[in-house]
């Protein structure tokens, strides 16, 4: 990790542990607990799409895999949320291995339609399998997480939890790619045949990084599950994988930090959008949840027509700019 | 007696899934098409199928437009959507990485989903089978006037698929700028223009294949993703590029899933299409028609 990347993560330390006092409605609060969600979801496959060059089209069915472990082994089994956190990375490993052997073995986008067809096979089977997942029904009465007999059961309380982890999952992805594995998967995002010249097993790094990337969203889905105490498939399927796939894009697959940015920004986007629409109603537009489709979509459009390296990238840039224009002018004064 | 029932019951289920099949060809042929001409899988593939229906639907029970003449009108317009998604968003790409390109596609299939949502809301469209719905009866199996509708539909496609590329000028070009792009401009074809035609063209085949769908199915919003991974799996089953092999493998696809259905589960019915995907992907990435050399020179 660089300089850089320690200022980053204390300047983000600070931003979340200033935001409640700044909001201070348990409304808005629980938002950002979804959005820290997404976050470290998008954490995990920014590692995937911008430093193995791959896209996973069926993250959600690993954050589904995590939800389901948790709520049925601590539902049915009584098992405690550790240990069924536990089982569904291990779950979540698994699966990542199987999908991640054979389709990353090739060269090519083949681990796109791979994750794309489990995601579905998975929500599938989160619908189908009444018996055994509650169907569309779900699951309900999910315990709430306890640390050393203190309870997380406030949107506050959660909230501190779930963006320490998110702190410490950004903290570990940026080590990864600030070591020998991270600087081989950028060679291999460069040219995988170069790559593999210079004795890098280019697939095994890939596939090390897709299950690290699947082990990242099975913790999501799992303190997802003992967050909202009740899960049904909804949230597992195709739209929810390209929603985050989407995320990592608009903030910028090349940098963690873009994945960070961009999922936090879309995650509060359809609230921000609410508010406005609140504010403008007087005037005769309305927004309705049902336009957030068509904004997620012209929003990626744009980003990847004008911005392919993102938000994160974009401001990067435009500061650049700015401050070359700035020094221009003062060297030409001089 | 007990025989000829089972016997009818699996000739049942065989033409539920020629029917299914038909469609998940032609949505293969349309991934094809644009895979070819430039290398990327259209993601947006479902919506074309989705938005040919659910026009067609608006054609003719709320405008009341002749089914012929709104046949061939909803093909016109989602090609041209095809079109102008080639030019405004695939065309202008400088430098066309294949990530970034599929990712566009995939912006394209959220918006075009997000369009067909605010146009025609989240209902499902019912539309009338194009001559009657009193099925046929064939050995005791029946059979829908509109599954001969999509057969026929489906073989009319092929038979000018195989004209079109292999005697017109056009799409002669066009294979030509499959088989090697570089190697095309040389030799003066245009080789955008081609990725254009290919869009068009691949929107168009969509498209028909909403329209004769719709009748049965009934279509809505969000048709789109599950038609379109379908329409891949069986792309990828006949090795993904070849468009006959594609029309094989997705009525094969189609009774398999059909037979899987009855006799299995019908909650599963639609991962096992997927399932056969995965597998074919897993052990025989060519597909089961494509030949593994030529699919080793293809990068994808």
């Amino acid at each position: 990790m660089g300089t850089k990347d320690y200022l980053g993560i204390i300047w983000f330390s600070i931003i979340l542990v200033v935001t409640p006092f700044i909001i201070g409605n348990d409304y808005y609060i629980g938002i950002l607990v979804f959005a820290a969600f997404n976050c470290l979801s998008c954490i995990g496959l920014s590692l995937l799409m911008g430093y193995a060059g791959q896209i996973s089209l069926g993250h959600a069915a690993f954050l589904g895999i995590g939800a389901y472990s948790s709520a049925l082994l601590t539902v049915k089994m009584g098992w405690s949320p550790w240990l069924a956190i536990v089982l569904g990375i291990i779950l979540a490993v698994i699966m990542a291995l199987v999908i991640g052997i054979p389709s990353l073995r090739l060269k090519g986008h083949y681990l796109a339609m791979a994750t794309l067809g489990f995601g579905s096979i998975i929500h599938i089977v989160t619908v189908a399998a009444v018996d055994f997942t509650g169907g569309p029904a779900g699951i309900s009465q999910i315990p709430t997480l306890n640390i050393f007999g203190f309870p997380i059961n406030s949107d506050v309380k959660y909230y501190a939890f779930i963006w320490i982890i998110v702190v410490i999952g950004l903290f570990f992805a940026l080590n990864i790619i600030h070591s020998r594995s991270g600087r081989a998967l950028r060679a291999i995002h460069g040219s995988e045949d170069a790559a593999g010249s210079s004795g890098i097993h280019t697939s095994r790094y890939k596939i090390r990084i897709f299950v690290i990337s699947a082990i990242y969203s099975s913790i999501a889905g799992s303190f997802y599950a003992h967050y909202v105490n009740y899960i049904d498939p909804g949230p597992f399927g195709i739209m929810h994988s390209v929603l985050l796939v989407t995320m990592v894009a608009v903030g910028g697959m090349h940098k963690v930090w873009g994945a960070v940015i961009g999922s936090i920004l879309l995650s509060v986007l359809p609230e921000i959008l609410s508010t406005i629409s609140e504010v403008v109603e007087g005037y005769g537009i309305e927004y309705k949840p049902d336009y957030d489709t068509l904004i997620y979509g012209s929003i990626l459009l744009a980003i990847m027509l004008f911005l392919p390296g993102g938000i994160f990238q974009g401001v990067g840039d435009g500061f650049k700019r700015l401050k070359k224009l700035f020094t221009r002018k003062t060297s030409s004064a001089v | 007696m007990n025989h000829s029932n089972q016997f009818s019951d699996l000739l049942q289920f065989v033409f539920m899934g020629i029917q299914r099949g038909s469609i998940y060809a032609l949505v293969a042929m349309g991934f094809n098409i644009i895979y070819n001409a430039t290398g990327v899988i259209n993601f947006a593939q479902g919506e074309f199928v989705v938005l040919g229906g659910l026009i067609m639907v608006s054609m003719t029970t709320m405008l009341h437009v002749p089914i012929v003449v709104a046949f061939f009108l909803s093909t016109l317009v989602v090609m041209i959507a095809g079109v102008i998604m080639e030019r405004f968003t695939i065309n202008p790409v400088k430098e066309p990485g294949i990530l970034r390109l599929i990712i566009i596609t995939i912006a394209v299939s959220i918006l075009l989903k997000g369009i067909a949502m605010c146009i025609w809301g989240k209902d499902s469209y019912h539309m009338d089978h194009f001559s009657g719905d009193t099925p046929f009866e064939i050995f005791g199996a029946t059979i829908l006037p509109q599954t001969l509708w999509i057969i026929g539909i489906l073989v009319i496609i092929v038979f000018f698929f195989i004209l079109f590329f292999n005697h017109t000028m056009i799409g002669k070009s066009m294979r030509a700028c499959a088989i090697n792009r570089d190697a095309a401009r040389l030799v003066g074809i245009n080789d955008r223009l081609a990725v254009m035609y290919s869009f068009a063209i691949s929107a168009g085949i969509g498209a028909i294949a909403g329209i004769i769908i719709t009748p049965i199915i009934q279509m809505d919003y969000g048709r789109g993703a599950l038609l379109g991974l379908k329409g891949f799996g069986a792309a990828v089953v006949g090795g993904l590029g070849n468009s006959i092999g594609a029309v094989v493998a997705g009525i094969i696809l189609g009774v398999i899933e059909a037979l899987g259905a009855g006799y299995i589960s019908s909650h599963y019915m639609d991962a096992i299409a997927l399932l056969i995907l995965l597998i074919v992907l897993f052990l025989r990435p060519s597909g089961i028609m494509g030949s593994s050399e030529a699919s080793r020179l293809k990068d994808f």
